[in-house]
C-alpha cells in the first residue's frame, strides 16, 4: 500500500473538529492540540486501525510527538 | 477451544428494567462543554440511568423476570433452572441466584447459583444456561446485570459517566425444534488490571484496607475500592479481539456475514462498535444500539439494545443474530442463534 502523509493528515483533520483544515502539519505535535485528551488518543486508534489496519498500541501513541513520527510507526508496521 | 454448538434450547422472551432516574453527560460537574460533547461523540452517551442507594441489581433482574412470568403465565413449577449473572450482588453470600428463587416463588427443586462475569456475562450465561438445559430441564431463567454506578469515583472522569444500571431476565424453554446455538468462548487473564477493583475481596479486605482517593492521573481520582478502568487497553483489546472473533464463529456456524439480521454487540463505546462494524463493511442498522440513552449496562447490554432497539422486529419475526460480549477479565463470547418472535419489553422500576 502506498502511503502519503497528506492522506494521515487529512484523516485526521476530518476527525477531530478542533483541528482547523489546513492548518496541520508533518511536523505539528498531536498532543498539544488544545483540550488533548484520552479520548482523543482512542479516536486516533480508531482512526488509525480504520484507515490502515494497524492497531496502535498505548505505547506507541505515547512516542509518537508529531504526525510524522505517527507516519513512520504506520509505514514500519506496514512494512 | 471453547466452541459449542447446542440443540433443543429456544429463548422465549426478554425483558429489561431499568431505574427510572437518567443522569445526562451534560450534567457531570466534572466535565466542561469540550470534554462532554467529546466524550458523548466517542462513548455515544447522552444519558444512562441511575439506581437509588437501595435499589440493587437483583431488585432490577427479579422485575424483569416477575414480569416475565406473569405477561407469559409461565407455570413457576417448571422453571427448573436460575442463573444470576452480575459482578455486584446483594451480599457477599450468599448467591444471590438463591435469594431470587425464593423471591420469585420458584420451586426448592430449581437449581440456582451465581457467576461472577461482567461485559461477557450474558453470552457466557447464555452458553451455561443451555448447556445445562440441552438434557431436558424444562425452563429457565436467565438472570444478569449490574448496579456498576456503586463503584466508580465521582472524580473519576474515566469511569464515572460511563456506566448505567440495568438488570435483564431471559425466559429459556426445552424445544426439540429449535435451531442450533453456536457459542465461541474466550478469557485472557493476563489483561486482568485493565478494569478492576482492586480491594474489597480476599486478596485485600475492606477492613484492613481501606484506601483514600488520589489522583492516578489528571482526571482520574479514585481509591483501590472504586472502578479502575485503563481505556486504552480495553480498547486495543476490543479492537483486537472483535471482528476477529465474530468471524471465527460465524465460519463455525457456516453462516455468512450476510445471512445475520443483527449483530448485537455489547455497548461499551460507540467508537469501539463502529470501528468493528467499519471492519466488516456493514451499515450501522445491521448494529443496533442502547449506549447512546442507557450507558454502559455490563451483562444487561446485550439484551437491553433488544429491547430497546428489536422490539417490534422481534415480536413479529425470527431473527438471525449474532450476541457478542467482552470486557472484564479480560473475557469475551460470541454467539450465533435464531430468536423470535418472542416477547421483549423494558419495565422501570424504583
Amino acid at each position: 500500500m502506498n502511503m502519503n502523509i497528506q492522506e494521515l493528515l487529512d484523516h485526521i483533520e476530518v476527525e477531530f473538529d478542533e483541528i482547523e483544515k489546513g492548518t496541520l502539519h508533518a511536523n505539528s505535535s498531536i498532543r498539544d492540540m488544545e483540550g488533548w485528551s484520552s479520548m482523543h488518543a482512542l479516536i486516533l486508534i480508531a482512526l488509525v486501525d480504520n484507515h490502515y489496519d494497524v492497531l496502535l498500541t498505548g505505547e506507541e501513541l505515547k512516542n509518537a510527538l508529531t504526525v510524522q513520527d505517527l507516519f513512520d510507526v504506520i509505514s514500519k508496521r506496514k512494512a | 477451544m471453547a466452541k459449542l454448538s447446542i440443540d433443543n434450547i429456544k429463548i422465549d422472551a426478554i425483558y429489561s428494567c431499568v431505574p427510572s432516574q437518567r443522569i445526562k453527560t451534560s450534567d457531570y460537574a466534572l466535565f466542561s462543554e469540550a470534554e462532554s460533547l467529546l466524550f458523548e461523540k466517542t462513548t455515544g452517551i447522552k444519558e444512562r440511568r441511575v439506581a437509588s442507594k437501595e435499589l440493587t441489581c437483583s431488585d432490577l433482574c427479579f422485575k424483569s423476570a416477575e414480569n416475565i412470568l406473569t405477561d407469559l403465565n409461565v407455570n413457576k413449577e417448571e422453571i427448573d433452572v436460575l442463573i444470576f449473572v452480575s459482578q455486584s450482588p446483594d451480599y457477599f453470600l450468599p448467591a444471590t441466584a438463591i435469594i431470587l428463587q425464593e423471591r420469585l416463588g420458584l420451586s426448592k427443586n430449581c437449581m440456582a447459583f451465581d457467576i461472577n462475569l461482567g461485559c461477557s456475562g450474558y453470552v457466557y450465561g447464555l452458553s451455561v444456561i443451555a448447556s445445562l438445559m440441552k438434557n431436558g430441564l424444562r425452563k429457565g431463567l436467565l438472570l444478569t446485570g449490574d448496579k456498576s454506578t456503586i463503584s466508580t469515583s465521582f472524580n473519576d472522569k474515566s469511569t464515572y459517566p460511563l456506566f448505567g444500571d440495568a438488570g435483564s431476565a431471559t425466559l429459556i424453554s426445552y424445544d426439540e425444534q429449535a435451531d442450533k446455538m453456536f457459542f465461541d468462548l474466550h478469557s485472557d487473564g493476563s489483561g486482568k488490571d485493565a478494569i478492576i477493583i482492586e480491594y474489597g475481596h480476599s486478596r485485600f479486605p475492606y477492613n484492613s484496607f481501606l484506601d483514600e482517593e488520589r489522583e492516578y492521573e489528571p482526571g482520574v481520582i479514585r481509591s483501590r475500592n472504586h472502578l479502575a478502568l485503563d481505556g486504552m487497553k480495553v480498547f486495543n483489546f476490543a479492537l483486537k479481539e472483535v471482528a476477529k472473533s465474530i468471524t471465527d464463529c460465524l465460519d463455525f456456524a457456516s453462516v455468512k456475514q450476510e445471512d445475520v439480521d443483527y449483530f448485537v454487540l455489547h455497548q461499551a463505546n460507540k467508537l469501539i462498535n463502529d470501528s468493528v462494524r467499519k471492519k466488516m463493511k456493514l451499515t450501522e442498522d445491521k448494529f443496533p444500539m442502547s449506549i447512546g440513552e442507557y450507558g454502559n449496562t455490563s451483562s444487561a447490554s446485550i439484551p437491553l439494545t433488544i429491547c430497546v432497539a428489536l422490539q417490534e422486529k422481534i415480536k413479529n419475526q425470527q431473527l438471525t443474530m449474532l450476541f457478542r460480549g467482552f470486557g472484564v477479565g479480560l473475557s469475551w463470547a460470541n454467539v450465533l442463534l435464531k430468536v423470535g418472535p418472542i416477547k421483549v419489553k423494558i419495565v422501570e422500576y424504583d
